[in-house]
């Protein structure tokens, strides 16, 4: 077994290949996560009305961002992986914020069939 | 030289460098695989005019002709428009031509997952299986959109079908990420984004599509077989669910679908104008932004599939208003091939014919689309064979003949023959009558009420007695049009056995894949040092020797 | 945007073309830029796949919310936290093990993966819980037909209704102080279970397959890594069996405040 030396970067013949992330960010980016997940669980037992649901998802896409960024290591690979899955997010956010607005808009007359039944 | 020389084919090319079966079965050469994609998509496309030619004899007269009931012959439609779409059309250009050309047009020695690629080509396989297996069992008969609650309630075999589509878009989205991944990593140096040839954007632009749009038909299929089996109410009214959801999750992947459809084609038809008009290609950026643009704005434009299935009203505008712009990009592209054409010097060889015959019919079918895409005329049309000219006049006058100038234009790279160029244009014409006088009379019919997917129209003679004469023409059409297309095999087939060895660069083109011997050797040649312009037709000369176009230093 | 990658003859440090650089490829560079924008546009499409059922979700949400609201009521929250931490520590460990790929460390990889591997089990383990707690209760949509599947007795009719255990489902209202429904009020209950049950089960029984698949690449990957096949020279496996991972874990991320925290 290696002993643990620093990743190499300038003597090993060939450029790394990958940037190497550190113990110490992962296990803080660890932390962060269960801490988020605390403050989420924790959260789900007071009642915020209308805001509920936005702050359930806003601790999701933080907890999915860090995943993404320092377990994913999107944080130190060029711009285009990131590029390529912001696209897909963003086409699927258009696909369900136009099925919802249909959905939403034909509604009522839904409603009024299942009154009439 | 003579021109029926038929000495063999050269001892070592991709068709016999390895040899063997098992070479062949296990290949990782996108050369192989292209050509083994062609050869089962050929199989897709005759069996689906097979379906074709049943429902056109079908309609030729009022009242039940060959068909006895509306049963066999929903069977009739839904299996033609399944197997054209995602058995021949969907896979027919990227698959087959677009693994041929594309890592030759980058001087890449294979695509970037060769073993992807294959399992591309054997999930395609599995997937027509299951399309067998489903005429095994009697057919479907819920039309190729598959729309609930019919779908999920009848006895047909739906699984089986919603299966072998499923299995048919992960091989479609293997080949989109191949494109992807290549285009980007592994062009030659010197060929930045901009002077790669405009095929390899059209390309682009569909690998996009394909995998943005691909994975929601997957989750629609796979949410409508547990329907099916285990009663999860998403999208049938009965069991608290809700159809116009199918609707959302499905055409939000199929009207994407028709863009992977065309745009290859597009892509092929400027490489095609461009060449047989010895011509730069006009306005490169807007093609190719064009292209990008088309599959873009293609993914917002779904719901005009559905403005009277009771989607909303304030929807049923912003769709509308959407569909019209989608249309400016195609028309960038047709403006551009003309101008193009301007003051060049033009050849009418089969690809040329094929892709004149492109930019009319396909012009016909976008601007009848316009038509379609205006909320008021759609309730009238809708549902009727308006709609049915209108998708054949894009999908077969557009996507299929730019998939036949392609057959036309790399087969001899292909094959390493050279086909008769006056039977082919014989082809042409007859294509190009048979399908006006197929698909024209439907214009015609379906603005006056005539409904699709009906077999029997005795009821509606004694408003409009003139649907049996203009169903009669549409008739004659379609056979006229298979004959064609039995013709272009025939041309081609006939090429193998006593066409004349073709040259390296018959066409004079400037993309590298002309830089390689006919047929290709298995081993791809590297890039040259200096890329240059692949539009620039200046310095090339046709060698009677060789009976090929040679670029002069 | 990626820079055009030049030919060139590089080999590993003993000059002899690397064993590990594919035939079609110039560099090991351009080799392992192209696997990870590969599975960042495979990553993508698994989005868009899952993405279909967040839309269903969204759509029944925003028109009935009561479904949800009635529904998770019969989820158990502490087992859907535990299984979020799992994955979460999971997710830990085969950042690491990817980390020890790429700096040669045979033993670390080995160790983490088998852990990652663990937690896997371990997710599933508690999903079978999960599932069991509901099969118990006739709460699985369309489970009269699996049975039937399995057993093989006279095909119940209809076989798709949803007809959960009745004294259960009342027991279980009555706790959250829904107490002595009408029977209409009752029928309407039993339609919105149905309906969350059948999203709950599509969301997370996809999920499920996911994790299944991913074990399975994991455990590829640890054959791999005991044999030595990874090292600093090629990771690439690791690395791209890692970012899948994730994904999975960012999936549940959502799922999980999404049908198991519910006002």
């Amino acid at each position: 077994m290696e002993p643990s030396s620093p990743p190499c970067s300038q003597d090993c013949g060939e450029a790394p290949l990958a940037h190497v992330v550190e113990v110490r960010v992962l296990l803080a980016v660890f932390g962060a996560l269960i801490v988020l997940t605390a403050i989420t669980v924790a959260v789900s037992y007071f009642d915020f009305g209308a805001l509920n649901l936005t702050v359930a998802l806003g601790v999701a896409t933080l907890k999915a961002a860090m995943v993404a960024l320092w377990f994913m290591h999107l944080r130190y690979d060029g711009g285009l992986n990131a590029f390529v899955f912001l696209v897909g997010v963003v086409f699927l956010g258009l696909f369900l914020a136009i099925t919802m607005l249909d959905s939403v808009q034909y509604h009522p007359n839904v409603q009024s069939w299942e009154q009439r039944k | 030289m003579s021109m029926t020389d038929l000495s063999p084919m050269p001892s070592k090319s991709y068709l016999t460098d390895p040899p063997g079966l098992r070479a062949w079965l296990l290949t990782q050469d996108h050369k192989r695989i292209g050509l083994m994609f062609l050869a089962l998509i050929s199989t897709a496309i005759g069996l689906g005019a097979i379906f074709g030619l049943l429902i056109r004899t079908e309609l030729t007269l009022p009242g039940p002709t060959i068909v006895s009931s509306g049963h066999i012959y929903n069977r009739l439609f839904t299996l033609h428009g399944t197997i054209m779409i995602f058995l021949f059309i969907i896979p027919s250009m990227p698959a087959s031509f677009g693994n041929y050309v594309l890592p030759l047009m980058l001087g890449a020695r294979d695509v970037a997952f060769p073993r992807l690629n294959l399992a591309s080509l054997y999930l395609y396989a599995g997937g027509l299986v299951f399309f067998l297996l489903v005429l095994v069992f009697g057919g479907v008969d819920t039309g190729w959109t598959f729309y609930t609650p019919y779908s999920t309630r009848t006895a047909a075999p739906v699984i089986l079908a919603v299966v072998g589509v499923f299995i048919l878009g992960f091989s479609s989205i293997f080949t989109g990420i191949n494109f992807l991944v290549t285009i980007h990593t592994m062009r030659p140096a010197g060929m930045d984004w901009f002077r790669m040839p405009l095929f390899l954007w059209a390309l682009y632009g569909t690998a996009i599509i394909q995998v943005l749009a691909t994975p929601v038909l997957a989750i629609t299929l796979l949410l409508l077989a547990a329907e099916r089996t285990l009663g999860i109410g998403i999208f049938d009214p009965a069991l608290g669910g809700d159809p116009i959801l199918f609707q959302h999750f499905f055409w939000f992947y199929s009207h994407p679908a028709v863009y992977i459809m065309i745009l290859p084609a597009m892509g092929i038809v400027t490489e095609v104008i461009s060449v047989f008009s010895r011509k730069h290609i006009f306005g490169y950026k807007f093609i190719a932004y064009s292209s990008l643009a088309i599959a873009l704005i293609g993914f917002l434009v779904w719901g005009h599939h559905m403005f009277v299935s009771s989607q909303s009203p304030l929807v049923g505008m912003i769709f509308s208003a959407l569909t019209f712009a989608v249309a400016i990009p195609s028309a960038i592209k047709v403006f551009n091939w003309l101008a193009t054409m301007y003051k060049g010097s033009i050849t009418l060889a089969p690809p040329m014919c094929f892709a004149l015959i492109f930019i009319f019919l396909f012009g016909v079918g976008g601007l009848t689309g316009l038509f379609l895409g205006a909320l008021a005329i759609d309730v009238h049309v809708h549902d009727t064979a308006f709609v049915v000219a209108h998708f054949h006049y894009t999908m077969a006058g557009g996507a299929l003949m730019g998939f036949l100038a392609g057959l036309y234009y790399w087969w001899p790279k292909i094959t390493g023959r050279m086909y008769s160029i006056a039977l082919g244009q014989i082809a042409a014409l007859t294509i190009f009558i048979g399908f006006n006088l197929t698909y024209f009379p439907q214009f015609i019919i379906g603005s006056r009420g005539m409904p699709r997917r009906y077999f029997d129209y005795t009821r509606l003679l004694e408003a409009h007695p003139e649907f049996t004469f203009y169903q009669i023409l549409s008739t004659i059409g379609g056979f006229l049009l298979v004959g064609g297309l039995v013709l272009v095999a025939f041309t081609l087939l006939r090429s193998l056995v006593v066409g004349p060895k073709a040259s390296q660069n018959p066409w004079g083109a400037a993309t590298l894949e002309w830089q390689c011997d006919s047929p290709p050797p298995h081993q791809n040649a590297a890039a040259p040092a200096l890329v240059g312009d692949c539009y620039d037709f200046d310095n090339f000369q046709f060698d009677e020797k060789t009976r090929s176009y040679v670029k002069l230093p | 945007m990626t820079e055009p990658h030049p030919p060139s003859t590089q080999s590993n440090d003993d000059g002899h073309p690397s064993a590990h650089l594919a035939h079609h490829f110039n560099t090991p560079r351009q080799q392992y830029d192209s696997a990870r924008l590969g599975m960042w546009i495979f990553l993508m499409t698994e989005v868009l796949f899952f993405g279909g059922l967040f839309c269903a979700y969204a759509v029944f949400r925003a028109n009935n919310p009561a479904i949800f609201v009635d529904g998770h009521h019969f989820l158990d929250k502490p087992l859907g936290a535990v299984n979020t931490v799992v994955l979460i520590f999971s997710s830990l460990t085969m950042a690491l093990a990817v980390r020890a790929a790429q700096l040669g460390r045979r033993r670390s990889l080995v160790g983490l993966l088998t852990v990652t591997l663990l937690c896997g089990l371990a997710f599933l383990g508690v999903k079978a819980v999960e599932y069991k707690h509901k099969w118990d209760h006739h709460m699985v949509p369309g489970q009269a037909r699996i049975a039937y599947w399995f057993s093989h007795e006279a095909a119940p009719e209809p076989r798709k209704e949803f007809r959960p255990e009745e004294t259960y489902v009342r027991e279980r209202l009555a706790a959250e102080g829904f107490e002595s429904l009408t029977q209409a009020e009752y029928t309407e209950r039993v339609e919105h279970l149905g309906t969350f049950m059948g999203i709950y089960f599509s969301l997370t029984a996809l999920h499920a397959v996911h994790v299944i698949a991913g074990i399975g690449v994991i455990f590829w990957i640890l054959i791999g890594a005991i044999r030595g096949r990874y090292g600093r020279q090629y990771f690439t496996p690791v690395d791209m069996v890692g970012l899948y991972w994730h994904l999975v874990d960012m999936i549940w991320i959502y799922l999980f405040p999404l049908l198991y925290l519910i006002h």
